[in-house]
């Protein structure tokens, strides 16, 4: 079974249809990054995958559990999916080491103490155990998104989804966050970015899915997408020629 | 100008001046207190409703706002304290043989904490609009409920965020409870116009009244902004400093 599984979901905003027929899974242990032009629907569709947006058709399965099913716990299935934001979203008023025990406290029912422990083993791992009392403002912005990286994996999530977690980042700090990442993903961790880093993609990604006005126009391994340009779509050859020269 | 007297004692009754004005500030400041947690609570009740998910629950907390926000105050007075116990036979009978004063408490409270209360719930609804759509997403995201999302996440980055027009609203409590006097609630300005018109001592009794009236805004706005700074965080800042 897919950790992940879309079969034909669709999405509209009244009349502007986001999603179109996606259809796609990511095995355990996969990294499938998504790219494709701004407005194409990638951000909607990863927020589809953790309910933060509704969709009218089709079924998503996280785990087997099915999203779109109104009798599933939703608040139970989010905190197994961890989610990194483009702009951090971490809590301004939390310190944070209170941002990673919050969701671990409030939703998990850990201890304060155990939650603590497990909050600054996951510091540790993004090399911020001594930051913990900070607040985030105090940061910079690729501590900020290493800090929220650690806090999307204190609920020991089965897959994480990442929307775009560099493009608010500074060159010199979007190193850091993608070895963060790359690390989690050799560590065999599930994982679905939105990311345009298309050196991360050729590094660490097992198969790349293309975007354009809400359908998935290729969904190949890594491999044949970056290296083999006549397997790729006029409209994929264009967009990543375009990134590729920034 | 006599300033003695204050301690004259007032025609028919024991009490001196100063002893009826300070019973009136006593009323004053029960009344803007007790106003003041009712519009605290039911303010935030109506900027949470105004927010959350629940579309009807928004649309009734708009109505609200609209009626409570859009009639002159001292109209307010008066329905709370003439028209609504005409309209409800049950409360007029308990009104009728309780202590007018407790009536009189009692509709002043309720009348501007609901009228405060309105104007605070536009603060939080805007304070919440104003973290924008992540904060509540993340919190989502991680499982939290939305009450536990708005309990631990989106109120109170918003309180802290409020803080500067909250305390404005505060103040504005405090000047309204004057309008108490038109219930005949005995208030500081209802004892200071009862002085003047017995002793003709206009000037002296409102300058006891002001200075009071004085005493008690800056105290609300320090007291506000003690709580402000103590509950500060780096990268929060409160909104509209110059609305003081
Ligand atoms: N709440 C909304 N209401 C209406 N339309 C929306 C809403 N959110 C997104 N859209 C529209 O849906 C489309 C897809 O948006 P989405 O954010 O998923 O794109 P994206 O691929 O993530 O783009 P970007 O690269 O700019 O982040 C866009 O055309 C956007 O304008
Ligand atoms: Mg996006």
């Amino acid at each position: 079974m897919s950790m992940i599984s879309l079969e034909a979901v669709s999405k509209w905003y009244d009349s502007f249809k986001v999603l179109d027929a996606c259809t796609t899974a990511i095995e355990r242990g996969e990294v499938v990054v998504i790219c494709g032009p701004s407005g194409s629907g990638k951000s909607t569709l990863i927020k589809c995958i953790n309910a933060l947006e509704p969709f009218q058709q089709g079924t998503i399965l996280v785990d087997g559990i099915s999203v779109g099913d109104p009798q599933t716990n939703l608040a139970r299935l989010r905190a197994r999916v961890g989610m990194v934001f483009q702009h951090f979203e971490l809590f301004p008023h939390l310190s944070v080491l209170a941002n990673l025990n919050l969701a671990q406290v409030k939703v998990l029912g850990r201890t304060r103490d155990v939650a603590s422990e497990r909050s600054l083993a996951l510091l540790d791992r993004v090399g911020l155990r001594d930051q913990a009392a900070k607040f985030p403002a105090q940061l910079s912005g690729g501590q900020q998104q290493r800090v929220a990286i650690a806090r999307a994996l204190s609920m020991d999530p089965i897959a994480m989804l990442f929307d775009e977690p560099t493009s608010a980042l500074d060159p010199e700090m979007i190193v850091e966050v993608l070895d963060v990442m790359s690390t989690l993903a050799q560590e065999g961790m599930t994982m679905l970015c939105v990311t345009h880093e298309m050196g991360f993609a050729r590094r660490v990604a097992n198969r790349v899915i293309f975007m354009d006005h809400g359908t998935i126009v290729e969904d190949v391994a890594k491999d044949a997408f970056f290296d083999d340009p006549s397997a790729r779509t006029a409209r994929a050859q264009t967009f990543l020629s375009k990134i590729l020269q920034h | 100008m006599n300033w003695r007297i204050f301690l004259e004692t007032m025609p028919e009754g024991d009490a001196t001046w100063w002893q009826m004005l300070a019973s009136g500030l006593g009323w004053t400041l029960a009344c803007a207190a007790t106003a003041w947690i009712i519009a605290l609570a039911a303010g935030t009740s109506i900027g949470i409703a105004r927010t959350g998910t629940s579309r009807a629950a928004s649309r009734v907390a708009a109505t609200y706002v609209e009626l409570f926000r859009n009639i002159p105050l001292i109209i307010q007075f008066f329905l709370w304290y003439f028209v609504l116990p005409e309209l409800c036979p049950p409360l007029k009978r308990w009104v009728v043989q309780a202590d007018p004063a407790a009536v009189q408490f009692l509709a002043a409270t309720l009348c501007l904490g609901l009228f405060t209360s309105a104007r605070i719930a536009e603060q939080v609804r805007a304070g919440i609009e104003s973290l924008g759509r992540g904060q509540r997403q993340a919190a989502r995201a991680m499982g939290l409920n939305e009450a536990q999302c708005y309990r631990h996440v989106l109120l109170p980055v918003t309180f802290r965020v409020i803080m500067p027009p909250l305390t404005s609203e505060l103040m504005n409590l405090v000047k309204n409870t004057a309008v108490a006097y038109s219930i005949g609630l005995a208030e500081l300005f209802f004892r200071t116009r009862e002085m003047g018109e017995i002793t003709f001592r206009y000037f002296e009794a409102f300058a006891a009244a002001t200075l009071a009236y004085m005493v008690i805004a800056l105290a609300a706005n320090r007291a506000m902004r003690f709580i402000e700074r103590r509950i500060a965080v780096p990268g929060v800042a409160g909104t509209a400093r110059s609305a003081h």
